[in-house]
């Protein structure tokens, strides 16, 4: 039928170029970092770098709990917006689903009232969902009616929520959890809930009306108002998700550590945002794919652990992140800008 | 082709920002099937009558009726749903959104509903677009394309096949070529002209005197917030119209209006 379409009229040579993705662009820079710590590997290790499984499985789970934030940060990202919060809700859902979760027999347990019984699984995790959500849901819920940008809701939430986790213990931190709950953090589990988590985001931005939305609002908000959409409902649905998703990544990194502190998550939410603008999302709404966030989580594994191979030190790590991020932003403003020019 | 049941009527419709008049007093008719352009100079409160008509604003004064009955819409939304379908001047599509999502956008079809994630029928979307585009005389290469890669005029081809597609009662055209070239004036002249052989009543707002005696039956010269003349298209000249806009002709009505 569309080629039936294409065949009646001539169509000029620029629209039928395919134009290039930014998930195509940053898949190759993937490719290419990883080749480059593939041939320095050989010079200065004499061992292959990507010929290690071990090495590649360690690669993915370093990144697969600020991955899991970079799926929920990568749909505000489209809508427009910016979540600054997520580092901080991190510990403080870790910290309060945690006072949930220790052994009953536990003397110094936070709830050392619960009665010296382990309470079921299902609760902590509820608990630590439903504060990363909580927290989300302030964050959509100000910026949907408050009208203040986005940057500043998540900021004052950024702060408020780490005095949360500071003020749940008073400072202490919660070790000796139960193993059931100790299990979502063990082994290759956090990989696997990310792959799980990819792939039902894949699924909500293409195939429902959740992503149409989504995009639409962040491609032309007074377009989509006026198409009859509830802009208001649907940023609060947004930052609500990207909340719980980032209580779950707390749970998980408290539970692979054995133990949540009111400090930790310092910094994720830079990380996450990281990744998504590294694949491809562009900051100012409307577009990008979780596909592209995944592909800046594997550029940020590869980085991460290629520098380790190499034995350098982590310091040059940081720089060189830097450079990548400030980078991927300027590709963006540059496609932007090229696209404005052909229009 | 008009048939005499009138499809909008207003009556002492009034706008005031503040101090300021945008219209006053404007009483208008459109029989179904019937097409009017609404001229004016900038100012003259084209734009203003539009917007209480469709909702966007809130009437300051004065009655709508529409398809027999008398209206209070409280938004855009409350218009399309009884009928109206409005191109708006820049507010019409989503960028980044393909032609399906965007002529969709806001009414999916929903192959299995699950609220806010319901989960889309692409298929019967694309189909009902490529029908509506082919019905409205659109021509689009690429679906699949975002709308961000397309030309300003087939942009706005777009967003008037959108409208054309979901119409149900009358169209209104708000300025739909004022940013466009003079090829792709044509193009959406061309489509304007296709919807006007399916009779649809149609209002269109536009600054362009050819292209207004070129689409539609009536012209009602707005100047200075009121509705200064309602001219037939096939009795006047295209002087006469700039007469009324500029206020050399009907000054007296204003005058007679302000006592009113």
């Amino acid at each position: 039928m569309a080629d039936a379409t294409n065949a009646a009229m001539p169509v000029p040579d620029t629209a039928k170029k395919k134009h290039r993705s930014a998930e195509f662009n940053a898949l190759i820079g993937l490719v290419g970092i990883a080749l480059i710590f593939e041939i320095l590997g050989w010079i200065f290790q004499g061992q292959s770098f990507l010929g290690n499984l071990q090495r590649l499985q360690i690669m993915i789970l370093q990144v697969s709990v600020i991955g899991i934030i970079a799926v929920g940060v990568t749909q505000v990202i489209i809508t427009g917006g910016i979540d600054l919060s997520s580092g901080s809700v991190t510990a403080a859902a870790a910290m309060i689903a945690m006072s949930f979760a220790q052994v009953g027999t536990y003397e110094r347990a936070v709830f050392i009232d619960q009665g010296w019984v382990d309470l079921p699984v299902i609760i902590p995790l509820i608990v630590g969902l439903a504060v990363g959500a909580f927290a989300g849901l302030i964050n959509g819920a100000l910026i949907a009616y408050t009208k203040i940008p986005p940057f500043i809701a998540t900021l004052g939430m950024m702060v408020a929520a780490r005095g949360i986790a500071k003020w749940w213990t008073r400072g202490q931190p919660i070790s000796f959890p139960t193993d059931a709950f100790a299990a979502i953090g063990q082994g290759m589990m956090p990989v696997l809930i990310l792959l799980c988590i990819i792939a039902l985001f894949v699924f909500l931005l293409r195939f429902t009306v959740y992503g149409v939305h989504t995009y639409a609002i962040g491609s032309n908000m007074d377009a989509a108002r006026m198409s009859g959409i509830n802009v208001e409902r649907h940023l609060i649905l947004v930052y609500t998700i990207a909340g719980l998703l980032t209580g779950l990544a707390g749970m998980i990194i408290a539970a692979r550590g054995l133990t949540a502190q009111a400090g930790m998550g310092l910094m994720y939410e830079l990380d996450a945002i990281a990744m998504a603008v590294i694949g491809g999302v562009s900051l100012s709404g409307g577009r990008g794919s979780v596909v592209g966030t995944f592909i800046g989580m594997l550029i940020f594994g590869v980085i991460l652990s290629g520098f380790t191979f190499l034995r350098l030190d982590a310091y040059y790590q940081e720089m060189i992140k830097g450079v990548i991020i400030v980078a991927a932003v300027v590709a963006d403003v540059w496609r932007q800008k090229r696209r404005a020019l052909a229009a | 082709m008009a048939s005499d049941k009138i499809i909008l009527k207003t009556e002492g419709l009034t706008k005031h920002y503040g101090g300021v008049h945008a219209l006053e007093d404007a009483n208008f008719e459109l029989k179904d099937g019937e097409h009017v352009a609404v001229v004016g100079d900038n100012g003259a409160g084209k734009s203003t009558f539009v917007r209480q008509i469709t909702g966007v604003e809130q009437r300051t004064r004065g009655k709508i009726w529409f398809d027999g009955q008398e209206v209070q819409f409280d938004g855009p939304l409350e218009a399309r749903e009884a009928g109206i379908e409005t191109v708006f001047q820049n507010l019409a599509l989503a960028d980044d959104l393909d032609v399906p999502s965007n002529l969709f956008l806001g009414r999916e079809k929903i192959r299995f509903n699950l609220g806010p994630f319901s989960i889309l029928d692409k298929r019967a979307m694309r189909e009902e677009t490529e029908a509506g585009l082919k019905r409205t005389g659109v021509k689009i290469p690429d679906l699949d394309n975002s709308i961000r890669h397309m030309s300003g005029g087939q942009r706005q081809c777009v967003a008037i096949a959108r409208s054309a597609t979901f119409v149900s009662k009358l169209i209104i055209l708000d300025e739909p070529t004022a940013a466009l070239g003079v090829q792709e004036t044509a193009q959406v002249e061309e489509i304007i002209k296709g919807l006007k052989a399916r009779g649809v009543p149609m209002i269109i707002v536009s600054h362009n005197l050819r292209q207004v005696f070129d689409l539609v039956d009536r012209i009602i010269v707005f100047r200075r917030g009121r509705i200064a003349a309602t001219l037939n298209a096939k009795e006047v000249d295209g002087n006469e119209v700039v007469a009324y806009i500029t206020g050399v002709k009907g000054a007296e009505g204003e005058k007679r209006a302000a006592y009113a």
